[in-house]
Formats: C-alpha cells, structure tokens, sequence
C-alpha cells in the first residue's frame, strides 16, 4: 500500500530564510502521525507544501499518490485541512461556514456534522466575527472532521482551544483512528502528541531530527527514577546508562537510558529498597534533549503566532 | 490611569505605518490646489474672460450641481471651483479613511486588544486616530493656503480655503470617528462615513441649485456646504468656519460616548444570529464570492441608483441656458464636447464609470485580502482550483461594474427622458453608460494582474486610478501632451451621446483588459500564496 504522505529532500526558502532543508517525511495510510517542532521549525511549510499553496524549490512530495502541485484540485476532494491560524468570513455564520467548506471538498456528511457540533458544544446560528479564536478553530475542526475525507491536514489544531474541547478532540481523532483515516497532526503540545499518535516526526529548523513510532522513541529517552533506600549502594554513579546522579541521605534520583534499567534497578534492589518511583520517558523529555541546545535565544519564524 | 494614557506612542505608531501614504496625500492636496489656481489664472487672465466664465457656470444648474456655485468673479474664486466641492469632498475620503483605519480596522484585526493590554487608556486609540486625521487635515490645508499665496493669490482668501479645508477634513474625522463606533466591521463603517458624506454632497448639490444669488437652504445643513459657504476670495465669512468647528466638536463628542458604552470589539449595532445552515446558493466559490460582495454592492447599486437619477434629472436645464462662447470655451476644457448638454451628460457618465471602477478594484482587491487573511489557504484547500476561485471574484467585479452602470445609466435616462417627454433619450444615455464598461473592465485587469505578479503592489493600483482620473479632470485644463492623457483608459471611451461610437477602441480596452486578467491568472496559479 502507498504510503499517504512521502517527502524525500524537501527544500523551501522565502528570501534568504531556509524554511525547510532536505526534509524527509513518510505517513503510512492509517497512521495518526505527530509532526513536531518548535515554531518556525517548518512544519506550517510543510503542510502548504503539501496543499499546494506553494511549491517547493527542490525535493519531492507525493501525497495520495498524486503530486501536491499539479493534481492539487483531484487530491483536496480527499483530504481535509484545519490551518493554524484559523481566520473565517466574518460576516458568515459557523453553520455556514462549515457546510460551505464542506460543499467545496466535495460533500459532508449531515449527522456526523450534527454530533460533532453538539460535542464541541457550538451555536452555528452566530456570526463568524463574534466567535472567539477557539470557536473558530472548533468551526475549521467541525468542518473537517464532518467531511468524508481520506487523510486530515491539522495545523495545531489544539492551539486555542480549553482543556475540556481538547479532551473532546482527542476522542474525535481516536474514533478516526478507528475508522482508519490518516491523520497528519502538527502541534508543539507534547502531551496531546504523546496521547494520540502511533508514529511521531520531530523537526526542527526544517531538518527531520527523530522520526518513527512512538514506541521506538521511547527507547531513545530515559526514565527519571526516584528512590528511598535503606542505604546508599557504591558505584551508582558507574553503572552504565546512568545519569544526573543526585544522592541525598539516602534518597537517590537519577535518569537512566531506558536499555540500561535492570542493570540499575537490581543494583538498587540489593540495597534495600523502602520507595520507588520511576517516570516514563514523556516526549517533553525527549524534546528539551533535542532542542536543548538552542533553548536560549529561540524565537525566530512564524511571529503571527500566538 | 488616565484614558488617554499612551495616546502619544499610538499617534506615532499610525504615523510610522503611514510614513509614506499621508506625506504623499499631504502633498498631493497642495499641489493639486496650487497648481489649479496656477492653470485657471493662465486661463482666464482678464477681468471679463472672468466674469464671463463665471455667469456661464453659474447659469448651468447641473455644472453648479456638480461643483458649486461660484462667487464673485475674482481670480481665486474661479480657480478653485472644483477645489472647493470635490476637492473638499476628497479630503473628506481621505480624513474619515483614515480615523477607521487606525481605529476600527486596527480593532477588527484584533490588534488593538494587543495594544489595549498595555499602559493605554481606553480613549487613547480613538484619540490618536483622530489627532492623524486632524492633523492631516490642517497640514493639508495649510500648505494648501500657502501654495495659493506663492502663486500669488490674496493671502486672506487663500487662509479663508485653507481654514475652510482643514475644517471639513476635522468635520468627517469626526464622522469617521463617529461611524467607527456603530459597527463591528471596518467596511461597515467605510460604509457608513461614505452615505453620510454623499448625503452631505447631495444637500449641497440640490441647495446650491434652488437657490439663485444665495445657496438654498438645504446647503445649510450640509458640511460640506458650510465649506463652500466660507465663500474664499469672495469677502470671506469667517463666522462660518465655527459652524463646522461645532459640527466636528459635536460628532466627535458624540463618538466618545458611544465608544463608552461598547465592548471592545463590539459595534453599536450588535450582530443578528444568522442561519445554522449555509443556503443553496452558498456551495460554490461563486457563491462564496456573491455573499462577499453583496452587501457592498447593494450599497453600490442604492447609491448609483440615486446619483443617476439626480444627474439625469438636471440635464434638460444645461442646454438652453449658456450661450455665450466663452461658457462654452470653458465646458470644452471641463471635457466635454459639441452640444452642451449631451457634453454635460457624457462628463456626468464619464464620472460614473471612473466611480463604478472603484467598485470594480476593490472587489478584486478582496482577493488580496482574502489571501493575507489566510482565508484564501482555507478555501484553496478544498477542491476549489485557483482559476475558479480568481474567477469567481473578477467575475463578481465585472458583473458589479456592469450592473452598477446599468443602473446608473438608466436612471440617469429615465430621468432625461421623463423631462424631455421622449423615451428614445433612455437608449442613448445607456449607451453612454454601456460604453465605460471596457474602461472599467481595464481598471479591475490591473488590479488582478498585480495580484498576480506582484501581489503587495495590488493596493498601489489605487495610486493608478488617481492618475488616470487627475489626467482626465486636469489634463486638457493643463494643456498635456496627448500621449500622456492616452495612457489613461478612461481617455479612449468615446464621449457618448454626441459623439461617435468607436466600437475600435472599445474593442481595444477589452483586449487590454482580457490581456491584465489573463496575465494575471496565469501568474497567480504559479505562485506561491500567503
């Protein structure tokens, strides 16, 4: 089976700022892929890329089997986009704009439309111009999530949205998980990533930094332990894999690559142990690794953005 | 805190993201005042050539309709007949578009919530827009007074224009300022400003024609009316300028204590719920387009509608009256030609096409809105082609402007010919009309084709559409090489009725016009949006 998205070299400058450098991307069909970076990284550029609003300067995008480009009009009857920075007619109703939208992808279906507007608790009778900024990103998610589409384009769809309709939205994604559509799903919210997605790419200044599913990701970070001992055993901090060592009475807490951990855990057992506490490895982690070197000074691209 | 803390900044904010636009209108006003006195002296050097010229405009109630009456017969009088009504209702435009941009635009675009949650009271926005609009209305008039003593003219008449400018750009900064607070959306308020400005042109125009020595009453209650009524150059009625003081305290005033009592963001008149369900029509990109420009076209149509039938209706009355050579020596060079009133009558349709291009241009500039705003990322996303989406909204603007003319063609014919008793007249007022659609399909062809080749540029094609009307209304008074006034499209619509129809260069201005389009859709589907 085709893969849904594949990106092999993509490159994309506006004026002297490199966008996206040599960027490689592959969505099987049915995944629910996370696509991470932090702003500016590239990912919005991506997306376009991918819808054809512009073009690349070099590499290659295929999209549903076709070229993003030139079949541009074909390929947005099976795919569905929530941008970013969702900006709707504002002297149009949601209910209009949602059938609207629907309408020119091609068909919408009624009562999937009607459900949806109920859970994310919306009055589609008010015009655009009076809707917060999470009312309309939930009218674009609306919009979207009611269209017979094959593959969902979601730009940080989360982005203004309260804790209770992302909650909402997480249930959503999980059911077109199960129905088995492909869902590309750009954010920074780690957490949201980390809870929806099988398969995760993190970029960052246009570069794939760490790409695969989820589950081999993990493998790449490193579990936080915390334990209360009977005693402090010597040669902790010689153990292969460990890191961050701090002993305090006889409280240890350290960070241990994950392949390393029995190693660790027998060498704390034959201590004595009263307490432990062992964290799973979050993508938080995973990303501040990744990026921790240029944490300081970060801020450059997309300055729209909130 | 005060509500005026930060107003100081916010003033020089504005003045930063217009450092090039309100210099070059400041400027443009000035020049234009003096380098007509300049022209209308070179004219019209003695006494007689003057009084004359004055009595022939004066007699032909259309032309005082359009213009104003002119009083006295001194030199500076003359010069400045279109200075003082169109020119005064220019700088109306310019003085309420500016208070809504600095202040209703800035809070629909949400940006003034970001400024609003810093140290700044809850006046200070509204107070620095009007202080640009205000002190964009006094620089103009000011320069404007002294350009008319640099070419040598009284130096009290010229103070006495100059004051009476600045005080009609103040009174519709007021307006602007008023209007921005009624509605939630800045071209509701543009909206608003403009009908409150036409109605003002309208009284004026309808007292200065009932009245004989003196303006009629109803001139009296307009604001521009009161501008003219200063009377410059002809023994100046200074207490008349407090009457538009007043006028813009009031208003403005009046602008204040509406902005107390909104939320921001909110407009006076407070959004309707509208329907759950997009209708029928609302499933295509043209339909998309159509519910765009609806509700401006609408407003359009009313006001071409009214505006026609009033030119028309006038029209019977410019024959008979003007005799005597030099009346008509001074029409011909206000650009109209052969019989008097069918010069009057393809003047007044010439005018409505330059208007109905307006319409025409910032239909097709939705377009570029539309992009910045990311909307059209929106709509591009679904299985809406580039084509068809350029399409639906030039589409919109032609068929706007076609209908637009229509409507003011038939009004202007229907009142005609009511006052003639003949219906023929109808067809060939409408034809005068019918034959600015080519003109006005090149205006919306430069606009799409920046859109496509140079998309920042698409707002800069306002700039062309002042020159092409500045070549129109000034070139034969200045006297301009015919090349220059050529490159205006506007300059090849034959001059209808009286004068042939030249089906050629009709047929020329569509094909540059179908060339811009073209042009600019072929480069618009290869480029990169946002």
């Amino acid at each position: 089976m085709n893969p849904a998205i594949s990106i092999a070299g993509l490159e994309k400058s506006f004026g002297r700022t490199r966008a996206l450098d040599g960027l490689d991307l592959v969505v099987s069909q049915g995944q629910v892929h996370g696509y991470l970076g932090p702003n500016g990284a590239g990912k919005t550029t991506t997306i376009r890329i991918l819808l054809g609003l512009i073009r690349a300067d070099g590499g290659t995008a295929r999209l549903l089997g076709g070229d993003p480009w030139v079949d541009r009009v074909e390929l947005h009857r099976r795919l569905a986009y929530v941008p970013g920075e969702v900006n709707l007619w504002p002297t149009l109703t949601g209910g209009e704009v949602i059938d609207l939208l629907g309408r020119l992808r091609g068909g919408e279906n009624a009562s999937r439309r009607a459900d949806l507007l109920e859970r994310f608790e919306l009055d589609p009778a008010k015009k655009v111009r009076t809707y917060s900024k999470g009312n309309r990103q939930k009218i674009a998610l609306v919009a979207a999530l009611a269209s017979d589409v094959e593959l969902l384009l979601l730009d940080e769809p989360t982005i203004g949205l309260d804790p209770l309709m992302a909650e909402v939205f997480r249930e959503c994604i999980e059911d077109e998980r199960r129905s088995g559509r492909t869902v590309l799903l750009s954010s920074h919210t780690l957490a949201e990533v980390e809870a929806l997605c099988d398969h995760v790419t993190i970029i960052r200044n246009g570069r794939v930094m760490e790409t695969g599913a989820l589950s081999d990701l993990r493998h790449l970070t490193r579990t936080s332990i915390s334990a209360e001992l009977v005693t402090v055993p010597a040669g902790l901090a010689g153990l292969p894999g460990v890191h961050d060592l701090v002993v305090e009475d006889t409280t240890v807490r350290c960070s241990v690559d994950t392949a390393e951990m029995e190693g660790l855990v027998r060498h704390l057992a034959s201590a004595g142990v009263r307490s432990l506490i062992s964290q799973p490895p979050t993508l938080e982690e995973l990303f501040l690794r990744l990026y921790a070197d240029e944490i300081p000074g970060e801020g450059d691209g997309s300055s729209s953005r909130p | 805190m005060s509500t005026l803390a930060g107003t100081a900044p916010l003033v020089r904010l504005a003045l930063r993201r217009d450092r090039i636009l309100l210099p070059t209108w400041v400027a443009g006003f000035a020049l234009m005042v003096t380098f007509s006195a300049q022209a209308t002296m070179e004219l019209y050097p003695t006494q007689i050539s003057r009084a004359q010229a004055v009595a022939a405009l004066n007699d032909a109630p259309a032309l005082v309709a359009f213009y104003g009456r002119i009083y006295g017969a001194s030199l500076g009088a003359l010069s400045l007949i279109k200075m003082g009504g169109i020119g005064a209702a220019l700088l109306a435009v310019l003085a309420f578009m500016l208070v809504i941009r600095h202040s209703r635009a800035e809070e629909e675009a949400g940006r003034l919530e970001l400024v609003g949650a810093t140290v700044v009271g809850r006046h200070a926005s509204l107070t620095a827009a009007v202080s640009v609009g205000v002190g964009a209305s006094v620089a103009i008039g000011g320069l404007s007074a002294l350009g008319l003593i640099a070419v040598g003219l009284p130096a009290r008449g010229a103070v006495a224009f100059g004051l009476a400018w600045a005080a009609t750009g103040c009174a519709f900064t007021a307006v602007g300022a008023f209007s921005a607070q009624l509605t939630a959306g800045r071209r509701a308020a543009v909206g608003i400003a403009a009908s409150a400005l036409g109605l003002a042109y309208m009284l004026r125009a309808i007292g200065d024609t009932t009245g004989y020595d003196a303006a009629g009453w109803l001139s009296w209650l307009s604001p521009i009316g009161w501008s003219q009524q200063v009377r410059p150059f002809a023994h100046e009625r200074w207490p008349v300028l407090l009457l538009l003081v007043t006028f813009s305290i009031v208003v403005a005033v009046g602008a204040y204590v509406l902005s107390d009592r909104r939320d921001l963001g909110a407009g006076l008149l407070a959004d309707r719920p509208g329907p759950a369900t997009a209708g029928e029509s609302l499933s295509s990109p043209m339909g998309l387009a159509w519910r765009l420009h609806r509700g401006t076209l609408l407003a359009w149509a009313a006001a071409f509608l009214l505006v026609g039938g009033t030119v028309g209706g006038i029209t019977s009355d410019v024959g008979g009256i003007i005799d005597s050579p030099q009346a008509r020596d001074f029409i011909t060079k206000l650009g109209g030609t052969k019989v008097l009133t069918d010069a009057y009558l393809a003047l007044e349709l010439g005018m409505l096409g330059s208007v109905a291009s307006v319409f025409g241009m910032q239909a097709a500039m939705r377009m570029r809105s539309e992009e910045t705003a990311w909307r059209a990322d929106l709509a591009l996303s679904t299985a809406t082609g580039r084509t068809r989406w350029l399409g639906s909204h030039v589409v919109t603007a032609v068929l706007g402007t076609v209908g637009l003319l229509a409507l003011g063609g038939l009004a202007s014919g229907v009142a005609y010919a009511a006052q003639l008793g003949d219906a023929s007249a109808i067809g060939e007022v409408l034809l005068g009309a019918a034959v600015q659609i080519p003109a006005t399909c090149v205006m919306v062809g430069v606009v799409v084709a920046a859109f496509g080749l140079v998309p920042r540029l698409t707002t800069a094609t306002w700039g062309l559409l002042v020159a092409f009307m500045l070549l129109g209304e000034f070139g034969p008074l200045f006297e301009l090489p015919q090349w220059l006034m050529d490159l205006s499209p506007f300059g090849h619509v034959p001059r209808i009725p009286g004068n042939e129809l030249e089906v050629v260069s009709l047929l020329g201005l569509a094909l540059v016009a179908v060339g811009l389009i073209g042009a600019g859709l072929t480069a618009f589907r290869r480029r990169d949006l946002g």
